[in-house]
């Protein structure tokens, strides 16, 4: 039996310094410096530097540490198991946005409030299948909030990166992918893991694949581009940059090339073509429409909170569809796939982990 | 139609022209003769003319995926590009269409008399046919417009391959107004030009800009000046007792210009004149917008005719009794040239005076008095050039006079079109006023990608208004406009039009209290003015 009283309580605040539960007293991916973060997954705008405790899925901690330092305050968990702050009881459940990704279910005498982080409902390999969770208040990204945005079946886009490969090879260029370092990386490697015969990779991409590698995954061995690496070593195989390499120095060493983008952007054609892409494959860790709709409906939720993305527009479908949504600001969203921008070019990136 | 998509798909991705042109190259090889002849026919701005309209289409979508209009409009304006966005949207399409792209173009034009349901009932057939790349395509067909980047030039370069015909002979036989549903390539592309279509225009003569000092480019005896016009560089043809009048743009505006057809029974047969076509009263040209008011109009007032009366204004001389005497020297033929305008004394053919200078200073100083003798700016071509096609680099250079500028705030940003959609690239600027702003002008280019970016990214986190897609911004971001020329308008707030305003830099040195005022900009429509 359910209790309206509970309906109107708020298991979890929007406050300027992120998604607050006061009776637990944790914030969930803050943006400013907390006490106690719950981080869905290690990307930079979710995962900050500067709080005092972190809690995470087991599979973020160590990225966690890459990103943010060895001697961070981490806790890791595993997905369904229960954490109890105060009487408010936390767990986490597969995002599938990347390895670790994760969702946070808040539970406070009864009621049930979901924040998704980003996610994809399409199992891609490596980064876990999304898990609908059944709660009374969903709060949701959606970054692809637009019925344009509706993915093909991963196989249909690797088949086609495959073929783009064969081509260029074909036409004596090395095939470059950009996509970003943490997430789609490790899906075009686990994906593509034979495409050619070796794979080469940015610094960027090289330092957390051999992290996740060390800690058991299934990724294929890749060989890090530095200064002296000879051209002969690249001819004709994939070589996979983060999103900054595009236009920057780093690039020329492979000419002859052909450049491909994967991002859920190149959807659009005019985005491609702002790209300066030579291909560019709507390959995206995020919930394309068709997506965010079912994992909305299959949370049973009373109430849906949209945010980062076309966060007002999906709060109006929603509503319109019989689901009451509101749309929340959130600092989320500075990375290349959610803004459709490639980040600022530093040509001295070789170095930077992340 | 497969093919066609997937070069289309080559055409808007790629920025390299060579790969452009081999792609071109391969789809003619493969290609049957219909639909060589469609491909020319559409990147030469020949397409047929609209039997669906943009909101038909709209409204069928709708139909087809039960998605308010409003969701609709949204998508619309992320995409940029309505055969883009219908693409996206319908329901995955069954892909078993085998019909050629002329198929689907036919299909289209015979439906140019059909009842409404007809046409619906074709459309939602041809979507559930295709995939989503043909159907972008197919709705592109409609909607018109591939702006994909073929140059003319690169569609003769392609046939050029394709036939193993010289570029500038190709150039010639797709110019003039053939129609693709009456004729076939092999017609097109066959020896007898003249006899053919006595109306067809030579291939234009294009100049790069000088980018050098002009003392770079040898003696100025080597050399003719004359003033660069700001009018529509055109041809006028007698042949077979016929006048025609062709624009740059190879499109016929005989009928535009009436000023012209006492020249038919003057003009000796075979004459080919190319100048410029310009509104002109008292001896000096009338600014572009009068010349604007020609354009737009099949048939022209008396008013207009008054008001803004047009003259050739021309500069040299391709054909002359029926010979093309294009590989002859520029002197001779300005020599002749000069002869045919003396001999015929007609007040709507005049010459395009050739400028007397001794040394590159002198022209200099020339040049400096452009905007007084209402040009742009000097042309410079060499004495003993021929009339080539196309833009050439080496014997002739367009030298035009700097921008007028002005100092100015953006106010309003609109997202861009195609390949900018879903970007806010198009800004309104305004001069200060007193207190107030007062917006004066929109422009576009200038900004590079970079520049775009963090402009668009500025726009979203400082709008402070939204109707529709345009968004009202803080005034702070701060922008050098420049542009050709000033004249006073009644239908502006700021009671100016610019001519070609565009982005020169962005002033992020500059704040908001130093930009230009509306007096400056009156200051120069008095300067200016013509």
């Amino acid at each position: 039996m359910k209790i309206v009283y509970f309906a109107f309580m708020q298991v979890l605040q929007f406050t300027d310094k992120g998604i607050y539960c006061p009776a637990g007293d944790f914030y969930i991916d803050p943006w400013q410096p907390v006490e106690r973060a719950i981080i869905t997954h290690a990307h930079s705008d979710h995962a900050r530097y500067g709080n005092k405790h972190y809690l995470c899925h087991h599979d973020s901690v160590a990225l966690l540490q890459l990103r943010l330092g060895q001697d961070i305050s981490v806790q890791g968990i595993a997905f369904g198991e229960t954490i109890r702050y105060n009487g408010v009881t936390v767990s986490l459940h597969p995002a599938g946005h990347i390895i670790g990704s994760a969702q946070v279910r808040v539970e406070q005498e009864n009621e049930v409030w979901v924040f998704s982080g980003d996610y994809k409902v399409e199992n891609d390999g490596i980064s876990g299948q999304f898990e609908p969770v059944r709660c009374n208040t969903f709060i949701t990204e959606c970054t692809f909030g637009l019925p344009i945005y509706n993915w093909q079946p991963q196989a249909v886009i690797f088949s086609n990166i495959r073929q783009w490969i064969q081509d260029n090879q074909a036409a004596g260029k090395n095939s470059v992918l950009l996509g970003y370092s943490l997430g789609k990386a490790q899906r075009l490697l686990y994906n593509l893991r034979d495409v050619t015969e070796q794979i080469w990779a940015h610094g960027a991409i090289y330092i957390p694949h051999q992290l996740l590698r060390e800690k058991g995954w299934d990724l294929p061995e890749i060989h890090r581009i530095t200064p002296d690496t000879p051209p002969s070593a690249y001819k004709n195989n994939l070589i996979i940059g983060p999103p900054s390499a595009a236009d920057s120095s780093w690039m020329r060493r492979f000419n002859p090339y052909a450049l491909g983008v994967c991002s859920g952007w190149m959807q659009i054609r005019g985005n491609m073509r702002r790209r300066n892409a030579d291909a560019g494959f709507a390959l995206s860790d995020h919930a394309d429409w068709t997506g965010l709709l079912q994992a909305v409906k299959a949370t049973g939720a009373e109430k849906v909170y949209t945010t980062h993305g076309f966060s007002s527009v999906f709060a109006r479908y929603l509503t319109e569809n019989g689901i009451p949504a509101q749309e929340v600001k959130t600092e989320y969203g500075d990375m290349d796939e959610e803004t459709g921008i490639p980040e600022t070019v530093n040509s001295e990136s070789n170095n930077t982990p992340l | 139609m497969k093919e066609f998509a997937a070069l289309i798909k080559i055409l808007s991705n790629s920025t390299k022209t060579n790969e452009k042109l081999d792609a071109l190259s391969r789809y003619l090889a493969i290609a049957d003769a219909p639909d060589r002849l469609w491909v020319l026919a559409l990147f030469t701005g020949r397409r047929p003319k609209r039997t669906v309209n943009a909101t038909q289409l709209s409204n069928w979508c709708l139909q087809m995926t039960g998605l308010p209009a409003w969701l609709y409009e949204e998508c619309y304006h992320t995409v940029g590009d309505l055969a883009e966005t219908i693409a996206l949207l319908l329901p995955p399409g069954k892909s078993i269409s085998v019909h050629p792209l002329h198929y689907w173009i036919e299909q289209l034009i015979q439906l140019e008399k059909a009842e409404e349901p007809i046409k619906q009932a074709f459309i939602l057939k041809a979507w559930e046919e295709l995939d989503t790349s043909e159907r972008f395509v197919f709705n592109k067909l409609i909607t018109g417009g591939f702006r994909i980047g073929v140059s003319q030039k690169m569609m003769v370069n392609a046939l050029a391959n394709t036939y193993h015909i010289p570029a500038p002979t190709i150039s010639h036989m797709i110019s003039g107004n053939w129609d693709p549903q009456k004729t076939t390539i092999e017609a097109l592309l066959s020896e007898n030009i003249t006899e053919a279509d006595a109306s067809k225009p030579f291939p234009f003569y294009l100049a790069y800009a000088l980018e050098n000092d002009p003392s770079e480019l040898g003696t100025p005896e080597q050399w003719q000046a004359e003033w660069k016009w700001d009018g529509i560089r055109g041809q006028i043809i007698k042949r077979n007792g016929q006048l025609f009048v062709w624009s740059r743009g190879e499109e016929l505006i005989t009928e535009k210009f009436p000023e012209y057809q006492p020249l038919l029974e003057i003009l000796p047969e075979g004459t080919v004149l190319d100048g410029e076509i310009l509104t002109f009263a008292d001896g000096f040209p009338l600014p572009f917008q009068t010349l604007q008011t020609r354009i737009g109009r099949k048939n022209v007032t008396r008013k207009q005719l008054q008001e803004a009366p047009v003259v050739f204004l021309s500069y040299d001389l391709l054909e002359w009794k029926g010979e093309d005497i294009r590989t002859t020297a520029l002197q001779e033929r300005r020599l002749l040239l000069e002869q045919v305008v003396e001999q015929i004394n007609h007040p709507a053919l005049r010459l395009s005076p050739a400028i007397t200078f001794h040394d590159w200073e002198e022209l200099a100083r020339f040049r400096m008095q452009a905007r007084e003798k209402g040009s742009e700016g000097l042309m410079l071509k060499k004495l003993d050039s021929t009339y080539q096609v196309g833009r050439k680099r080496g014997d002739w250079w367009k030298w035009k006079i700097d921008p007028l500028t002005i100092d100015a705030v953006m106010i309003y940003a609109q997202k861009g079109h195609g390949r900018r959609s879903n970007l806010y690239t198009d800004y309104t600027f305004a001069v200060r006023d007193g207190d107030q702003l007062v917006s004066f002008t929109k422009a576009y280019s200038g900004l590079t990608d970079k520049e775009i970016n963090e402009v668009d990214n500025w726009v979203k986190r400082n709008s402070i208004e939204k109707f529709g897609p345009v968004r009202t911004v803080k005034p702070e971001l701060v922008f050098e406009i420049g542009f050709e020329g000033i004249a006073a308008s009644n239908r502006h707030k700021s009671g100016v039009a610019l001519r070609f305003p565009r982005i020169l830099r962005w002033r992020k040195d500059k704040p908001l209290a130093e930009i230009n005022t509306l007096e400056d900009l009156q200051q120069l429509l008095q300067t200016h003015k013509q």
